[in-house]
């Protein structure tokens, strides 16, 4: 079993797909020579050909127009898009088309195709380089959007992507894209798509995070263990359709619940999570849901992009404050 | 300073508006049967219009686009394809859908407010009706590039509007078939409204054609109400495509002789002039006139054929009032293949609610 970063893991799943399914295409920009910006399809186009691996021109609406057309006529394209700033011209593609198509012709025609792009801040990356807009595709009826956070996710959630018979977004944290490396075995074994991960049982206080935000989650509540609070971390990993039962039990056991994002904070995911724990688990809560995440501004240039993410300290505050109420 | 790149636009026209054909009309205008079938789809075409429009004012029908004028460019695009390339129509192209072999009742149906209508019981591939203007070309592109990956001989049709043209997708979708080569034929079916806004207002170029130029694929533009020029140039662009020598664009030259759709009143921003002067040229006149002069036409055979249309219409118009609502959970049932779990609530929500709101809404 081989020792893999989290873009190792996206390579080796796409690899696995184009290796055992001839339908399986990749697309997009400096996605072939180049291996793509982040060299997630390095070495691809060298083992599968220019036909599974197709550098396009430079147009994301096209990007993500073509993959529909492809979907609907018995392909699984993988397109890729470098950046989370670039892939709005795919909106009117995915949100009229891509999670439509099956609804509209009544299962005539569907759309089984993955949008992959890097998301997310903290690589001191130019501007446009560092959103975080998964609620914009969460919002979509027909789209599930997937967030992995660490390489053995990476390859399992990726996997199900590709195979799922709908349009999938997969969102890459790319600031943990070499952070650590994990054992992942290629052995072409898909996750579920519709459950979240329980990453560290507790008893005290519930947290929901997803992507890069583990690890100041993970570092917070290792702070907190040595003063006796006993955390519960939940890895959403799946932010459309969300495991909402799994939130739910562990607020019930916990009785309070912090959720961690790095997006704007006002119609967040955040803020769904809340209104259903809100809705259903009200009764389980000691005391306010509290929120840690990006402000409702824009993304700062890079000088002061850690100001705006959510960090260790702003989580173990809110945790402490969530202990107090 | 030297030229390094230049072009021109060819215009087509066999049949003129008397229907008197130019010297080099091609073998098709000399096959009886074969104007027959177009003359009588495009009959079809226009029966189906007459009577969608009028169950629309009738209150029968949601808002409708009619096809009117358009019959010739829809029906020579549909009667040029091979039966297993794929259509990605706008929302007007009613002659090119029904040629294809989408039913008249589930045309009625789309418009009638019910997403069985695109669920075509005899058309497997084709595109639904594609509002979203001009997006409907990045498909048809992309099933093109689907056939040349899987080395199928199959082609993909994209049709849109003069509109459509000033649409990014438009201009992406012909880049792409472009540089990639692709089996994909572009027909932008220019009727000189985009809504209200006439096509000289729409762009600066003198034609659509040339849209092409900047693509790198070559461009014709061909009189959209001659049946026999547009069939003939879409079949010649296909058999082009089928042997791997890439796209085109076929700008067909029609005119809009019906409003925008029923919701709109065309009067308040067309001379009546100008519309009357359209009528003139318009297509089915001159393929009717052009097979009378072959001897193949009379009046007998007029009237056999619109009552045989107005028969078809009719059953038509029939199976699409008898068929009742959909069940109210069938908005859910097609979201994912398998219902997501949070769904289930909803759905539950909305069969307890079904036919419960007559009256509250508004």
């Amino acid at each position: 079993m081989a020792e893999v970063t989290l873009i190792d893991a996206v390579t080796m799943a796409m690899a696995w797909e184009l290796e055992h399914d001839p339908m399986v295409v990749i697309l997009g920009e400096d996605v072939g020579v180049n291996g793509g910006v982040f060299r997630a399809t390095a070495g691809l186009q060298k083992r599968f050909g220019v036909d599974r691996v197709q550098d396009t021109p430079l147009a994301e609406g096209m990007i993500a127009g073509i993959s529909i057309g492809m979907a609907t006529q018995g392909m699984r394209p993988i397109a890729e898009i470098q950046f989370m700033g670039f892939i709005y011209p795919t909106v009117d593609q995915m949100i009229n088309h891509a999670g439509r198509i099956r609804n509209r012709t009544r299962g005539r025609l569907t759309c089984p195709m993955v949008l992959r792009a890097p998301f997310g801040g903290g690589i001191h990356a130019p501007e446009h380089h560092s959103e975080s807009t998964e609620a914009l595709f969460a919002h979509m009826p027909g789209i599930r959007v997937v967030i992995p956070s660490s390489p053995a996710r990476a390859y399992g959630l990726l996997l199900a992507a590709i195979r799922d018979p709908d349009p999938v977004v997969f969102l890459e944290p790319k600031r943990i894209y070499r952070l650590n490396k994990q054992e992942v075995e290629d052995n072409g074994k898909a996750l579920p798509l519709d459950v979240c991960y329980i990453l560290r049982e507790g008893t005290d206080v519930t947290l929901v995070t997803w992507g890069a935000m583990i690890f100041e989650t993970m570092k917070a509540v290792d702070q907190l263990a040595r003063n006796g609070v006993s955390c519960e971390v939940i890895d959403l990993a799946t932010i459309s359709p969300i495991d909402y039962e799994t939130i739910l039990e562990s607020v019930e056991k916990t009785g309070r619940l912090v959720i961690v994002h790095e997006a704007a904070r006002s119609c967040g995911v955040g803020a769904e999570i809340a209104a259903i724990v809100a809705e259903k688990g009200m009764y389980d809560l000691k005391g306010p849901i509290r929120r840690v995440t990006g402000y409702d501004v824009v993304m700062p240039l890079f000088r002061r992009e850690m100001d705006y993410l959510p960090s260790v300290s702003k989580i173990v505050d809110a945790i402490g404050a969530a202990m107090h109420d | 300073m030297e030229t390094i790149a230049d072009f021109e636009v060819q215009y087509s026209q066999f049949l003129n508006p008397e229907g008197k054909p130019s010297s080099d009309i091609p073998e098709l205008a000399k096959e009886p049967d074969a104007l027959i079938g177009l003359y009588r789809a495009m009959t079809e075409t226009r029966v189906f219009d007459t009577k969608a429009v009028n169950l629309q004012r009738t209150g029968k029908l949601g808002t409708y686009a009619s096809s009117l004028g358009h019959e010739a460019a829809h029906v020579g695009i549909a009667a040029a394809m091979r039966e297993d390339d794929v259509l990605a129509p706008s929302y007007r192209e009613t002659g090119t859908m029904l040629y294809r072999g989408v039913r008249m009742e589930e045309l009625l149906l789309y418009w009638g407010g019910d997403e069985r209508g695109s669920d075509f019981a005899d058309v497997k591939n084709d595109f639904p009706y594609c509002v979203p203007i001009a997006t409907q070309c990045l498909h048809a592109a992309g099933a093109a590039m689907a056939f040349q990956l899987r080395g199928e001989s199959r082609c993909a049709v994209s049709l849109n509007g003069d509109g459509g043209t000033s649409e990014g997708a438009f201009y992406e979708a012909m880049n792409v078939a472009g540089a990639r080569n692709l089996p994909v034929i572009f027909i932008v079916i220019n009727n000189k409204w985009a809504i209200s806004l006439p096509i000289e207002e729409q762009t600066a170029t003198k034609t659509l054609a040339q849209k092409a130029v900047a693509a790198g694929i070559p461009g014709i533009q061909v009189d959209g109400n001659d049946v026999i020029a547009v069939r003939h140039w879409v079949e010649r662009a296909l058999a082009r495509a089928r042997k791997g020598e890439g796209a085109c664009l076929i700008e067909t030259v029609t005119y809009r002789l019906s409003d925008h759709t029923t919701a709109d009143d065309a009067s308040r921003y067309r001379k009546k002039e100008d519309v009357e002067a359209a009528w003139k040229v318009e297509p089915l006149i001159r393929i009717r006139k052009y097979l009378t002069e072959l001897g193949i036409w009379d009046e007998e055979k007029e009237k056999a054929l619109l009552e045989d249309a107005a028969d078809k219409v009719d059953i038509a118009v029939q199976k699409y009032l008898n068929t009742p609502k959909p069940p109210v959970e069938s908005m859910f049932d097609y979201m994912y293949k398998e219902l997501p779990e949070f769904l289930e609530e909803q759905r539950e929500h909305a069969i307890r609610y079904a036919d419960k709101n007559g009256g509250e809404h508004g």
